[in-house]
């Protein structure tokens, strides 16, 4: 598909000389100006433009050349081809051209249309696209027959109102209003002149054009809309249509309180919509406001605005209508979603500025969610459905509970592999989260079935979900969050294992072995009646049946074989992400209780994760960054779970494991087990926690003839002799075995294994270490002050105050310490 | 409202680092926001082209990691099997990040044809339905008219095909709700231009 030869034909344009290039565009000036030449002077400019384009930098062309391309593009009887190509070269160009081609505006819609596409793309500001504007307005005011509105007239105005949303005047607007309240409900209900002329054997073409049909060949009884087929259109059915692809657009932007643009417009009406939710004393009050809304006959009476809001409306109505019925052609069955997403959210932006619509709006919106739930096709037409629900189901007093259980509990789980629907389910929970949380009950608890959108597309979704997941922590669901959190990547495998399931046949044992032998036996036990409960847990659609499972070991079994998937490797990946973002929101919110409970999560699960390379690692390093953060946020922690940490930290075989992990528990304990962070931190308790280091200590520096190289890093045996320094100056009785071992050290460090697996420097370092600490127990005073400082030690007074300042007191701990030093090394 | 329209490569480019992408065709619709910086259009253009690099990176790793995910297995198409090879496409969407040039939380609607991709940035809030719709046709074109299944270089010397297509079908970035007749009408047109 990608050539070499392409890739050498953009390396030449880029790496054209400008002296060559100034040649070439003289040759192309002079092809230009021979009448005879069209194919080559095509040829030429084409290249000319791949010559523009192909590099960032700007090329700046001879005046004369592109001054001939100018009036090329502004002149009627030049071939289509060379309008585009002088367009698309002049765009790309230097210097700017959108003066000279502002003056003197054609009227023929195409040249109008390329025109415009070079004053847009080169305009600097305001001023530039003014001349453009003008033309444009001067047409929209011509009272002659059709012809004189320029085709896309309508598109380049968007275009301008999306970037300049101020260059309209009021009278501009109501006058555009009124334009477009003709397009979009009065066009031509005939078709249009056929083009072709009819075949030789055909009778005498008839006067009488024919009807338009429905998409489904019916005789077309209403309005012309989009939905209506015919086999070729007028004039003002095209203008039909380019007004409807741009209705929101205008309405978001003209419609709203204020001109101001488009995505403020959008986010105000939320945050108006926001502040009625959360007044409920006005919601009862305009639910008393009459139930009978402008008709159609009166609509005439009505200033422009509010008229064209009341024609988009009538003309969403009679979408959602024609959408119901069964089209012929592919093309059109598809269409008909994509207008009822369009009508839904032009209705609830109509409702947001006139809540009189609510009323009109709601049988219609209702009736069309029955008809469309439960028909997976259309299910990214709930979106619009649920949005119009949550903005305005409280001004009408209608029940919205069924739609929103539905959308929560059923879509996600049946649909989480459409990448489409998945994003915008995601961004809808992500536009509407604060109300979500506030005013649908099982927004939060839903969170099983929303992370399998994650859990299937990770790379996809995970800066939705990084902003998303704090609105999904509750209070009484957190602890079970953090722990599906954890599961995702089993979540992962599950899905990708249902999904084989239901699309092969057990019997069909050819597509079976093709999956490869691994995923066959993880799919054999899919299917296994004694593992059911596992694969309901991890594929549950709700939370709150308990945090996690007593077999979850099992089910990581059962799925290891699924660990190299790619889909379940690049979940993995994303984990560590998450859990960063969970706990930063959970620790600010956390009571003592949870607190408790996130430790024993901690401790438990760092040896309770699905086998996958590298995530242990990851997840682990995460979890010490918080258990830090934990600790530090609420120190009492330790002594509050003093046993399982006891438990945890007094087994070796923790070391050998998650080695990171544990050297963050004994720094914690190290810097947090003290009285001045909780008083009933007791010599008892001291003493217990260090005769627990002290025995693990003790196991891994035996030293012996036939001792293995240690496995384990330099960094935890200094953590541990510090921690038990720290510990012995809080219990001062414990100083003379904390020197005793410490000095034992030295033996250690420099036996036969040691010195072969660690570095020259990291031995000198454990030495070191042990020496200083040594040193330091014999001042005890000094040595809490050192180890252990009080917690206001860590502030900036210590260090500036010149009585008090901690640099001072270290030199002078150091003095001390050479003039008593009495252990010279060999 | 499309704010961009880009074919580029998902395949490895040997001119180019691991990661790269090559862009082979690039339309940016109307006006940026209007930046108070006084930028000249040079400066300008070059943080366009940037840009329009930055979000081609993205959409080729995009691409990678979900066939990785999808672990189908690329067959190549031939010329002719049009229909085919947009079958087999896979297709996705992501949000920009805050950044000067598109505003935040455009969407990325990708569509990935073996080596190439086509992208189309909307502004947010869009209606995604009709521009995944769009996209697909747009390829489709795209994909017979300038025999991109095969190894010439039409993509780059016949770009105005391209010009012509989104005029139609695009027009300055307009999504159309195009039924299968308005389509028709407006595909006939492009047929004749590609035929001179």
């Amino acid at each position: 598909m990608y050539a070499a030869a392409t890739e050498s034909l953009i390396k030449q344009a880029r790496e054209i000389k400008e002296e060559e290039l100034q040649r070439f565009c003289g040759r192309v000036y002079k092809l230009l100006h021979s009448k005879d030449v069209i194919g080559e002077a095509v040829d030429s400019l084409q290249r000319l433009h791949l010559i523009v384009s192909a590099t960032k930098y700007a090329r700046e062309l001879p005046s004369d050349l592109l001054m001939k391309l100018q009036t090329l593009l502004r002149s009627s009887s030049c071939p289509e081809q060379l309008q585009f190509l002088s367009s698309s070269i002049i765009r790309e160009s230097f210097p700017p051209s959108v003066h000279s081609l502002s003056s003197d505006l054609s009227q023929d819609s195409r040249i109008f249309s390329c025109v415009a596409a070079v004053v847009l793309a080169q305009a600097g500001g305001k001023e530039d696209v003014m001349p453009l504007f003008h033309h444009l307005m001067k047409s929209f005011e011509s009272r002659l027959s059709d012809g004189q509105i320029p085709k896309h007239a309508l598109p380049i105005l968007s275009s301008m109102i999306t970037t300049y949303s101020e260059i309209l005047t009021d009278d501009q607007v109501n006058l555009v209003s009124r334009k477009l309240v003709d397009w979009l409900r009065y066009a031509s209900m005939q078709q249009g002149a056929s083009m072709s002329s009819g075949g030789f054997f055909s009778a005498p073409r008839t006067r009488q054009p024919a009807p338009l049909t429905e998409v489904d060949g019916v005789v077309t009884g209403d309005f012309f809309t989009v939905l209506c087929v015919g086999q070729s259109y007028t004039e003002d059915q095209w203008m039909n249509m380019y007004a409807f692809s741009m209705i929101k657009s205008w309405l978001l932007t003209y419609d709203t309180e204020g001109t101001t643009n488009t995505e403020s417009a959008l986010l105000k009406r939320a945050q108006i919509i926001q502040l009625q939710h959360q007044d409920d004393r006005s919601e009862v009050d305009s639910s008393v406001m009459s139930m009978v809304s402008a008709t159609s006959s009166s609509s005439r009476l009505l200033p422009p605005k509010e008229r064209l809001r009341e024609k988009a409306f009538e003309y969403c109505q009679r979408l959602i209508e024609q959408s119901d019925r069964k089209a012929l052609k592919r093309t059109d069955t598809e269409l008909q979603k994509a207008c009822i997403v369009e009508s839904v959210s032009i209705m609830d932006i109509i409702c947001g500025e006139d809540p009189s619509y609510v009323y009109r709006a709601f049988p219609c919106i209702k009736a069309l969610y029955g008809r469309l739930n439960g028909d997976f096709a259309y299910a990214r037409t709930l979106l619009p459905i649920a949005q119009f629900y949550l903005n305005h189901s409280e001004t009408a007093a209608v029940d919205s509970e069924a739609v929103f259980c539905q959308l929560f509990g059923h879509c996600p789980a049946e649909q989480f592999n459409e990448p489409m629907l998945a994003f915008e389910f995601v961004q809808f929970c992500l536009l509407n989260s604060s109300v979500l949380q506030d005013r649908v009950a099982n927004y939060r608890q839903s969170f099983p079935n929303l992370l399998k959108f994650l859990a299937w597309n990770s790379s996809g979704l995970i800066a939705e979900f990084v902003e998303l997941l704090p609105s999904l922590v509750a209070p009484d669901t957190a602890i079970e969050l953090l722990h599906t959190i954890l599961d995702l990547p089993c979540l992962a495998a599950a899905l990708d294992l249902q999904q084989r399931s239901s699309c092969y046949q057990a019997s069909d044992r050819t597509t079976w072995d093709q999956q490869g032998a691994k995923v066959a036996a993880c799919l054999e036990a899919f299917r296994q009646p004694s593992y059911r409960g596992l694969f309901l847990y991890i594929l549950r659609p709700e939370a709150g049946t308990g945090d996690t499972i007593d077999r979850l070991k099992e089910l990581h079994q059962i799925l290891a074989d699924m660990a190299e998937c790619p889909r379940v490797v690049q979940c993995a990946q994303i984990v560590p992400v998450l859990l960063h973002v969970y706990f930063n929101t959970v620790t600010e919110k956390a009571d003592e209780k949870m607190m408790n409970q996130l430790l024993l999560v901690l401790l438990e699960r760092c040896s309770l994760l699905y086998n996958i390379k590298t995530f242990h690692v990851e997840v682990q390093r995460a979890f010490s960054t918080h258990l830090q953060a934990l600790c530090k946020h609420h120190p009492p922690l330790i002594v509050d779970q003093s046993r399982e940490i006891l438990e945890f930290a007094g087994s070796p075989t923790n070391i050998y494991s998650k080695e990171d992990f544990y050297t963050h528990v004994v720094w914690v304990i190290g810097e947090y087990l003290s009285v001045s962070y909780d008083p009933r931190c007791r010599v008892e308790l001291i003493t217990s926690f260090f005769e627990c280091l002290e025995a693990v200590l003790f196991e891994i520096t035996q030293v012996r003839q036939s001792a293995s190289p240690p496995s384990f890093s330099p960094r935890l045996i200094t953590v541990l002799m510090t921690t038990l320094a720290k510990l012995a100056t809080r219990s001062q009785d414990l100083i003379p075995r904390a020197s005793l071992f410490l000095s034992k050290m030295r033996t250690f460090a420099r036996s036969a294994p040691v010195t072969a697996c660690y570095s020259e420097e990291d031995t000198e370092e454990i030495i070191t270490r042990a020496h200083e600490l040594i040193n330091l127990l014999k001042l005890p005073n000094v040595a809490q002050f050192v180890l252990a400082p009080s917690a206001g030690a860590d502030g900036p007074r210590w260090h500036r105050d010149t009585n008090a300042s901690l640099p001072q007191a270290m030199r002078t701990v150091s003095g001390l310490l050479h003039k008593h030093s009495s252990f010279l090394p060999a | 409202m499309v704010l961009c329209f880009l074919i580029h490569t998902v395949c490895p480019v040997s001119a180019l680092s691991a990661g790269e992408s090559r862009i082979l065709y690039s339309r940016l619709f109307g006006a940026e926001s209007g930046d108070d910086r006084d930028f000249t259009p040079e400066q300008k253009r070059l943080m366009q082209k940037e840009k329009l690099q930055v979000v081609a990176r993205q959409v080729r790793s995009a691409v990678c990691l979900s066939r990785e995910a999808s672990g189908r297995l690329c067959v190549e198409s031939v010329l002719g099997e049009e229909a085919v090879a947009l079958g087999e496409a896979d297709s996705g969407v992501f949000s920009l990040g805050s950044a000067e040039l598109f505003p935040d939380r455009s969407a990325v609607l990708w569509l990935g044809v073996q080596a190439l991709a086509f992208t189309l940035i909307c502004r947010p809030h869009e209606n995604l339905l009709l521009a995944e719709g769009t996209l697909r046709n747009i390829a489709r074109h795209c994909l017979e008219e300038l025999r991109l299944l095969g190894p010439g270089a039409e993509v780059l010397l016949k770009s105005d095909r391209v010009d012509a297509l989104l005029h139609r079908l695009l027009p300055h970035g307009q999504l159309l709700f195009l039924n299968h007749r308005f389509a028709f009408n407006l595909e006939k047109e492009i047929s004749g231009y590609v035929s001179k």
